[in-house]
């Protein structure tokens, strides 16, 4: 059982649901995101959703883009990031979870990255553009490591593939809101839930939402029908906002406190 | 044929995309696949083969050339002529006659010189669908007879400004759109690359080109060709002109790559030289990339060669040892383009020229006397521009 089971068997117990906050690394810098880290863990943030910046993110909408390619302009490479979790590691135990794209991490070596990872205290990875037909050599090692491995469900996936998913994935199970890239929506389709509890026939594992969700009363809803909620570009968006000021730490915290007080 | 399950080339190839798009694809797989034994499939798309596109295609002996070479007997597989300018109509008639099949209202593409995006605007508007083509900022700067050419056609051209605002960024634009309009939508990829079935199903929309021209060179030599050669950038010309020769082992397969400014500097497209094994817009293949797993830009005086990957059939063609990948630089290709226009009457596109240049190499390479055919893929007529200002 690592980190994040041990979150979400915690929130289980006191009946909350989860808050996932996804920042992209090394944007504006990697100070900052250690800040970020820490101060989100004071604000009811759950679980860390770390960016890892790639050339080519075609899941990702413009927020997510511009904070990746501003960070890759400074130079953050996957094994910085992971650096920076191991000294965040000596502060903070708040599980963290990294968010790359397959191609860095393929090359990186597989097998090396979760072992790499592991040891520096990140609990798992998720890795949009892998679908689990894709990532049988992962999972294994994976597995091996106590490291969870996210796969996503989105509304266009039939019902053949969903058990496969759920098998493959292991911390939490992504539910995508709405087909297509990252970014806020202001509405959502309202056969979620029904989606949701039907995968819940099927599992026990935890199911959270994201894609667009941005405000105080999407949170809530969201919650309301799922495990937990994973916000993003409403967040980086808000670094976007406040980049190069003294007080930014402060004011996304404060940003984020907003939402996590929603929580169901 | 090629084996191919799971949509892989050995190691090379798979599905590597987001999950909203995998039953969409496992639909399209299917699709495909009973269309590819459908008769009536079949004889639509020769209709519009023949009437539309003017194939087939001529294979020409190109005496003078082969006179000045002196070893070689050179044949041209002239693609230039086809509606639109090169081979890419090939592949945009196949694979729109696929989306009608699966009622898909809107066509999205992605292009880079533009060709591709020409080729896919004219059959939306032979059909009557809406067409939205995403082209890098950059791209349409140095290609605007092309934009306005797809405008003509009806279609609209999406500027991308993310990234180098090059094909690249192109195709992760168009992605993006498939993802979020994946219900109406269909992706017409223009070379042997994206996820599975892509790369299968482009490669059997440009066989034709291959299949054609062994039968015509067997009616003129009575025997098989000793080399085929083809530019490679994605690599669908090639792939295409290939693919119906892959069992004949005798005939030699050399795939040209674009060097740039040479293999040696950071400015080429040459993925199967300098690339490594990794993953861009959906499959597994051949990719330049730095030390850290970021795609690199790729660079050359061709516009359709200039892509940092390359198609995953190819990655296993070079793997297996069944073709031999060569590169020549942006002057090598210039030169063999003016060659061409001067002995010949002809200019081929630049893309072409990458191929056209290895027979100067290949002439001194043959010990004795060899027959090649040349995949003239497309018309040099896209790019006096780019002639007139390269110094």
């Amino acid at each position: 059982m690592n980190r994040i089971d041990e979150k979400f068997k915690e929130l289980k117990a006191k009946k909350k649901k989860a808050f996932i906050a996804f920042i992209t690394a090394g944007y504006p810098d990697l100070k900052t995101t250690k800040e970020l880290v820490l101060s989100f863990a004071r604000v009811g943030v759950d679980i860390i959703e770390l960016g890892v910046p790639f050339s080519d993110p075609l899941a990702d909408g413009p927020t997510i883009q511009t904070a990746s390619y501003k960070a890759l302009q400074k130079g953050i490479t996957l094994e910085k990031i992971l650096k920076l979790v191991a000294e965040i590691r000596e502060i903070s135990q708040i599980p963290i979870v990294l968010m790359s794209y397959y191609n860095p991490i393929f090359y990186y070596g597989e097998k090396r990255f979760v072992e790499c990872a592991k040891k520096c205290g990140v609990d798992g990875v998720i890795i949009p553009d892998l679908p689990p037909e894709e990532a049988k050599n992962l999972i294994v090692t994976a597995k091996k490591n106590d490291f969870s491995t996210v796969f996503f469900l989105s509304p266009t996936t039939k019902k053949p593939r969903i058990k496969n998913i759920v098998n493959a994935s292991s911390g939490f199970i992504y539910f995508v809101s709405v087909s297509g890239v990252t970014g806020v929506r202001n509405q959502f389709s309202s056969s979620i839930k029904g989606k949701i509890i039907a995968v819940k026939k099927i599992t026990k594992k935890p199911i959270c939402i994201g894609f667009g969700i941005s405000t105080p009363q999407q949170v809530k809803t969201m919650s309301q029908i799922s495990d937990g909620v994973i916000v993003g570009s409403a967040i980086v968006s808000e670094i976007l906002k406040h980049e190069g000021r003294k007080d930014l730490v402060r004011k996304v915290s404060f940003f984020v406190s907003q939402l996590t007080s929603e929580l169901s | 044929m090629l084996s191919n399950k799971n949509g892989r080339f050995g190691q090379f190839g798979g599905r590597f995309v987001p999950e909203t798009l995998m039953s969409l694809l496992e639909d399209l797989e299917k699709v495909y696949f009973s269309l590819k034994k459908d008769k009536k499939f079949h004889a639509e798309l020769d209709f519009y083969l023949k009437e539309f596109a003017g194939r087939p295609t001529n294979l020409y002996h190109a005496k003078r050339l082969s006179a000045y070479y002196k070893t070689l007997k050179i044949y041209l597989k002239r693609e230039d002529l086809l509606h639109t300018g090169a081979h890419k109509i090939n592949n945009t008639l196949g694979q729109i006659l696929v989306a009608k099949r699966m009622g898909k209202a809107r066509i999205i593409a992605e292009t880079g010189a533009g060709q591709h995006g020409v080729a896919t605007a004219a059959v939306a508007a032979l059909f009557g669908l809406k067409c939205e083509v995403y082209m890098g900022e950059e791209d349409m700067k140095r290609q605007a007879l092309n934009v306005y050419r797809m405008q003509l056609f009806g279609a609209k051209v999406i500027p991308v400004t993310s990234g180098s605002k090059t094909l690249k960024d192109a195709m992760n634009e168009a992605i993006r759109d498939w993802v979020t309009n994946v219900h109406n939508t269909f992706y017409l990829i223009g070379s042997v690359a994206g996820p599975h079935p892509y790369p299968t199903m482009v490669r059997d929309f440009q066989s034709v080109i291959g299949q054609e021209a062994r039968a015509q060179f067997l009616k003129k030599e009575k025997s098989l060709p000793d080399y085929v050669l083809a530019c490679v950038g994605g690599g669908s010309n090639a792939m295409g002109i290939f693919h119906a020769f892959y069992n004949d082992k005798k005939v030699k397969f050399i795939g040209v790559e674009a060097a740039g400014h040479g293999l040696n500097t950071q400015q080429h497209s040459a993925s199967l030289h300098k690339g490594h094994l990794g993953v861009l817009h959906g499959s597994k293949s051949q990719v330049l990339q730095t030390s850290n797993g970021q795609i690199k830009l790729a660079y050359s005086i061709a516009a359709g060669l200039d892509y940092p990957g390359v198609g995953p059939e190819h990655s296993f063609y070079k793997e297996s040892g069944r073709a031999q990948y060569v590169a020549v630089t942006d002057k090598e290709a210039v030169s063999a383009l003016k060659l061409l226009s001067k002995v010949e009457g002809i200019i081929p596109a630049m893309e072409s020229a990458h191929a056209l240049s290895y027979l100067e190499k290949l002439a001194k390479k043959v010990k004795d006397k060899a027959s090649v055919i040349v995949c003239l893929s497309g018309r040099g007529d896209k790019d006096m521009e780019t002639i007139k200002n390269f110094i």
